[in-house]
């Protein structure tokens, strides 16, 4: 039988007095959302926090709202509120991508983008996906609250920008006009982690080229965007050779190392052929956007 | 520490460890063994119990975090002699072999239905894809739903049919 080591248990009932818990227990606190990484963590002995600090009953935190340009996605929003989300399914469909495919219906029914991001698991997916889009992540500390990009946020696997005693409270989207997004993952079986995931994100110029790119990686190696697959598709026509050419610069840029997921040379052709793929969907979403007024 | 819940309906209150799983507090402090318990690591499914009406795996939530919360198990299901329909469902359509993955498969179900009252085999499928049937009885689990789903009254049980 797995169970975690013994730990005191505290629930927060507002973001301040989750930072003062935070400050009062030092080092050896956690905070737990959906505790879907935390808690298996717990049973491996991988961490043995000595208080948990439940934040599950901060509502506040917990909402899906567009308001002046952005998509505001509160920390312990659930993958399943993600995926009920028409909204967030229309503005992004990468989101609703990457969604589908994470774990299953159940631990999304618990798991929060929150806990995800500050989790920062190499194979996580909501990572590449907020990468692509540029969001910026709020996170509230001692000192009140900061806007992270998360080209700052992620730091590595399983590092962020966010601090001990700091609390991850909100995602921020910024919605673009006729983007078009993709993500698209490669798993062993439903509910598994990525063998290996590549997600994009592209703005069409009004003669049909591709004025804004954006390319990123899961699982292979790779922090932050792919920038030179990105920066050799701005200018071109959207199409086989400009995706190709993509394709293989983010497989040159990824750094895969082999586990029983598979070896190297297959992951590296997946990180070529899954830039093609979600360059092909995002450019297609992108003139459908286009094509629809006021879509 | 102390925590109180709701469980299928019935205010409880007891002294746990903080670190008890709610797959545990529900097997051992309360004796209702019908939640499964299988691979501790979140990915069968066997102990999937409802929270507030949602699906969540019971080994992977402390009982302390369901705290003011309602829990639905297996047990709860039938109304008093009258099975859910689900059940009823799994019967009618042999959604069973072994039986271990029932409990959770018929809670999933109920949500779904609650839901989603007449879900297409897709819907289904996706609905259930968080849980494992060692005995592979995928189709007849899907019949069964189907079942469930096209009749929505509960049928008298054996019991109360022979009273
Ligand atoms: C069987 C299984 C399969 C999975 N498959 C996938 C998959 O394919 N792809 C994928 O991306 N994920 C997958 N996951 C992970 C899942 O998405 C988790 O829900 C997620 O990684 C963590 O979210 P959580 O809310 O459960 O976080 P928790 O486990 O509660 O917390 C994780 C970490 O984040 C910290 N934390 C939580 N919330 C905050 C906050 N607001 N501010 C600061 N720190 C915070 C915690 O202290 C902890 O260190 C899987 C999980 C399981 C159990
Ligand atoms: S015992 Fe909980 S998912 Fe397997
Ligand atoms: S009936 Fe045996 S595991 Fe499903």
């Amino acid at each position: 039988m797995q169970v975690p080591a013994p730990f005191d248990y505290v629930r927060a009932t507002s973001v301040a007095e989750a930072l003062q818990l935070l400050e009062r227990h030092g080092e050896e606190a956690r905070l737990i959302a959906g505790g879907h990484s935390l808690l298996p963590m717990m049973k491996l002995r991988l961490a043995r926090p000595d208080w948990i600090i439940d934040i599950n009953d901060l509502d506040e935190l917990r909402h899906v709202t567009v308001d002046g340009g952005l998509l505001r996605v509160g920390a312990l929003t659930r993958h399943a509120d993600l995926l009920d989300s028409e909204e967030v399914g229309r503005l992004f469909p990468i989101v609703h991508d990457a969604e589908r495919v994470i774990a299953d219906p159940v631990v999304r029914n618990r798991g929060t983008i929150g806990g995800s991001l500050a989790q920062a698991d190499p194979a996580e997916d909501l990572t590449t996906v907020c990468d692509v889009l540029r969001a910026e992540v709020v996170v509230a500390g001692p000192a009140g609250e900061r806007t992270v990009p998360m080209a700052e946020f992620h730091r590595g696997p399983y590092e962020t920008a966010c601090g001990q005693n700091e609390l991850l409270v909100e995602v921020r989207f910024p919605v673009r006009a006729g983007q078009g997004s993709a993500y698209e993952k490669v798993e062993r079986r439903v509910g598994d982690w990525a063998v290996a995931a590549a997600g994009a994100a592209v703005v069409l110029a009004d003669d049909g080229t591709i004025a804004e790119a954006a390319v990123g990686l899961t699982a292979l190696g790779l922090e932050g965007l792919a920038t030179d697959a990105a920066a050799a598709l701005v200018g071109q026509r959207p199409g086989e050779e400009a995706f190709a050419a993509a394709g293989r610069l983010a497989a040159e840029a990824s750094a895969p190392v082999e586990d029983g997921r598979g070896p190297v040379d297959y992951k590296r052709h997946l990180a070529d052929e899954l830039t093609r793929r979600v360059m092909r969907t995002a450019v297609a979403r992108a003139g459908a956007l286009t094509a629809v007024p006021g879509g | 520490m102390q925590v109180s819940m709701t469980v299928n309906g019935t205010e409880v209150s007891r002294d746990v460890e903080p670190r008890q799983l709610l797959v545990h507090f529900l097997r051992e402090t309360l004796g209702l063994t019908g939640t499964h318990w299988g691979c501790d690591t979140s990915n069968c499914g066997t102990c999937v119990v409802l929270v507030d009406g949602v699906p969540v795996k019971s080994c992977t939530q402390l009982a302390a975090m369901t705290a003011g919360h309602e829990v639905r198990t297996v047990e709860g299901l039938a109304d008093g002699g009258t099975l859910d329909p689900v059940q009823q469902g799994f019967m009618e359509e042999h959604g069973l072999q072994c039986g271990f993955c029932t409990p959770g498969m018929m809670l999933t179900a109920r949500a779904l239905l609650d839901r989603q009252p007449h879900p297409d085999e897709t819907t289904i499928r996706e609905a259930i894809s968080g849980q494992i049937c060692r005995c592979t009885g995928y189709a007849t689990i899907v019949r069964s739903i189907q079942w469930a789903a096209a009749h929505p009254a509960a049928a008298p049980s054996d019991q109360e049919v022979r009273a």
